[in-house]
C-alpha cells in the first residue's frame, strides 16, 4: 500500500482536486499536500488518492540519459572484447 | 513540449540492460569490499522489487540483504487489530482502513471475518474517502483506522483537517501512524544487529525528506541510501552504498533525486504537526515497545480519538504472536523467511498465520511468491491454487 506511483496531471477540476493519468488509468487525486503549484502536464507521485510531490523532469531525463551512456559503453567494451578474441 | 513521456518514469527505470550494468559495477566494486556487506532495506516495498526483479541472484555473494521492518501492516501488534475489531463490532459503526489491514489475523479473528460475519468494515482507495463515507452515513458513527509510515501520515491529517472544517461530529480516529528512525534506531542498537548500511524508502522521503536519517548515519557510522523502488533506482543505491563503504563515508545520500530533497514536502510536516504528535511509546509486533515510534491525535482534538472515545471497549494488554512464527526475528533481520518452520507449510499467502505473510509487503510473501524456496508438496499444490 506504501509505494508512489508516477502520473500525469492532465486536468485541473478545482482547487485542490486534479484529474491524473496513470498510464491509461484515469483518477482524481487530491492536492492538498502538494507543496507547489501543479500545471496540466506535471509529473506528480500519487499515493493513496493524494499527490504528494512533483517528479523533477529534467532530473529524470538526465538519469535516464546517464543509465544510456552507461549501456552503450558497456557494449563498446563487450564488443571490443569480442572482437579481440576474433 | 519536453522530452519525458509518463511511461519512461516506468520502463526507463526498469529497463534489463541498465540493471545488468549497474550489476556489472557493483560487481566490480564489492570485489575489493574486506568483509562481506549487510544492507537493510528498510522498506517492504524495496524486499518485493529485490525478489520480484531477481536482484539478489545477479549480485555478488558478499552482499546480503536484510530485511527490514517498513510495512506498515507487518508491525502492527495484535492487540491493535483487536481494536479495530471491537471498534467494527460496535453498534452502528462503520470501520474504515487501507489496505492489507482487513486480512491480518488479530488475537481471535481478522477484520476480513468479522466482514463476513455481517460487520461493515471498508477498505478505502484514498483516506478521503472517509469524509464521504461520514457525510453519507450521518445516523452511523464512522471509524478510520488509520495506519502507515511518514508517507501516509500527512493524508491522514488532512482528512482531520477537513473532518474539522465540515464540523463531522460522527467520524473517529484510531492513530497507528509509525515512525522509520526509532525503530530502525531500536535494530541499529540491538547487540546482535549485522546491518552495515541502509537502503531508505524514497516515499517517506518525499515527505520527510532525507533528513530524518542523518542522526542514523552519523551515530552508527553508516551509510544511507534514499532511493527509488524501479530497479535501476535500487541497484544504483546499492552501487552508491558500496562506494560510500569503499571510500570510508557514512553519509545520508539521495539516489531518488527526481523527487526527493534534503527537506521534504514542509507543507505535509506542518499538516502532521498541526493535528498528531509522538506517543510516549509504541508496542511493534516484533520488535516491542519503543519509545517515542508512532503518533497519535493532539490532546486538542482528543474527542476525535476513538481510543478516547470508545476506551471502554479497548484493550492495551499486549498479545505475543503464535509460538511457532519467527516474524519477529524476520523484522529484526535476524531471520529469513525460510527459517520458519511454518513458512509455506501451514502459512502461506492464502492463509497467513503472521504478519510478514499477509502483507504483499511482507518479506514471507515475496519470498513465498518469488524466490527458489524448496517447500513440502502440500505448500506446492497451495501455491499452484493460489496463483490458479
Amino acid at each position: 500500500m506504501c509505494l508512489s506511483i508516477p502520473s500525469q496531471v492532465i486536468q485541473i477540476d478545482d482547487a485542490n482536486i486534479a484529474t491524473v493519468d496513470t498510464m491509461g488509468v484515469q483518477r482524481q487525486v487530491s492536492l492538498d499536500l502538494m507543496p507547489e503549484a501543479v500545471d496540466i502536464g506535471d509529473y506528480v507521485l500519487i499515493h493513496v488518492g493524494f499527490a504528494m510531490n512533483k517528479i523533477d523532469q529534467e532530473d529524470a531525463l538526465e538519469s535516464l540519459k546517464l543509465y544510456r551512456e552507461m549501456v552503450d559503453l558497456m557494449d563498446a567494451e563487450d564488443l571490443k572484447v569480442s572482437q579481440g578474441n576474433s | 513540449m519536453n522530452g519525458l513521456q509518463l511511461q519512461d518514469l516506468y520502463q526507463g527505470f526498469r529497463e534489463p540492460q541498465t540493471i545488468r550494468v549497474l550489476a556489472d559495477k557493483v560487481r566490480q566494486a564489492a570485489s575489493s569490499l574486506k568483509s562481506p556487506l549487510h544492507i537493510m532495506e528498510v522498506c517492504g516495498g524495496h524486499t518485493h522489487t529485490i525478489m520480484k526483479y531477481g536482484l539478489k541472484q545477479i549480485l555478488p555473494d558478499n552482499i546480503e540483504f536484510i530485511h527490514g521492518p517498513g510495512c506498515p501492516v507487518c508491525i502492527m501488534p495484535k492487540e491493535r487489530i483487536d481494536h479495530a475489531i471491537a471498534l467494527a463490532q460496535m453498534e452502528n459503526t462503520i470501520l474504515l482502513t487501507l489496505g492489507d489491514m482487513i486480512r491480518v489475523p488479530g488475537s481471535k479473528s481478522s477484520l476480513a471475518k468479522q466482514r463476513a460475519l455481517g460487520c461493515d468494515i471498508r477498505a478505502l482507495n484514498s483516506p478521503l474517502d472517509a469524509i464521504q463515507i461520514a457525510r453519507e452515513n450521518p445516523d452511523k458513527q464512522v471509524v478510520f483506522f488509520a495506519i502507515g509510515f511518514e508517507t501516509t501520515t500527512p493524508m491522514t491529517a488532512a482528512v482531520i483537517k477537513q473532518a474539522i472544517a465540515l464540523g463531522l461530529g460522527n467520524l473517529f480516529f484510531h492513530i497507528n501512524h509509525v515512525l522509520v528512525p526509532p525503530a530502525v534506531e531500536a535494530i541499529l542498537s540491538d547487540p546482535a544487529c549485522r546491518i552495515d548500511a541502509l537502503i531508505g524508502p524514497s516515499h517517506v522521503s518525499v515527505i520527510s525528506g532525507a533528513k530524518i536519517y542523518r542522526p542514523l548515519a552519523e551515530s552508527h557510522n553508516m551509510p544511507i541510501v534514499v532511493s527509488g523502488f524501479e530497479p535501476v533506482d535500487v541497484m544504483q543505491g546499492i552501487l552508491m552504498i558500496v562506494e560510500q563503504v569503499l571510500e570510508q563515508r557514512h553519509e545520508v545520500e539521495i539516489q531518488y533525486t527526481r523527487a526527493v530533497s534534503f527537506d521534504g514536502n514542509l507543507k505535509a510536516q506542518q499538516m502532521i504537526d498541526t493535528y498528531l504528535q509522538p506517543r510516549s511509546h509504541f508496542r511493534w509486533r516484533g520488535l516491542g515497545d519503543i519509545a517515542h515510534s508512532a503518533l497519535r491525535l493532539k490532546d486538542e482534538y482528543r474527542h476525535l480519538d476513538a481510543e478516547v472515545a470508545f476506551a471502554d471497549r479497548l484493550s492495551d494488554e499486549p498479545i505475543d504472536d503464535h509460538k511457532l512464527c519467527i516474524c519477529g526475528d524476520i523484522l529484526k533481520g535476524l531471520a529469513k523467511p525460510q527459517d520458519c518452520k511454518v513458512f509455506g507449510r501451514g502459512c502461506d499467502p492464502t492463509r497467513p498465520l503472521g504478519s510478514c505473510m499477509v502483507s504483499d509487503e511482507g518479506a514471507c510473501n515475496a519470498y513465498y511468491r518469488y524466490a527458489e524456496v524448496t517447500l513440502p508438496p502440500s505448500a506446492k499444490q497451495n501455491m499452484n491454487r493460489a496463483s490458479a
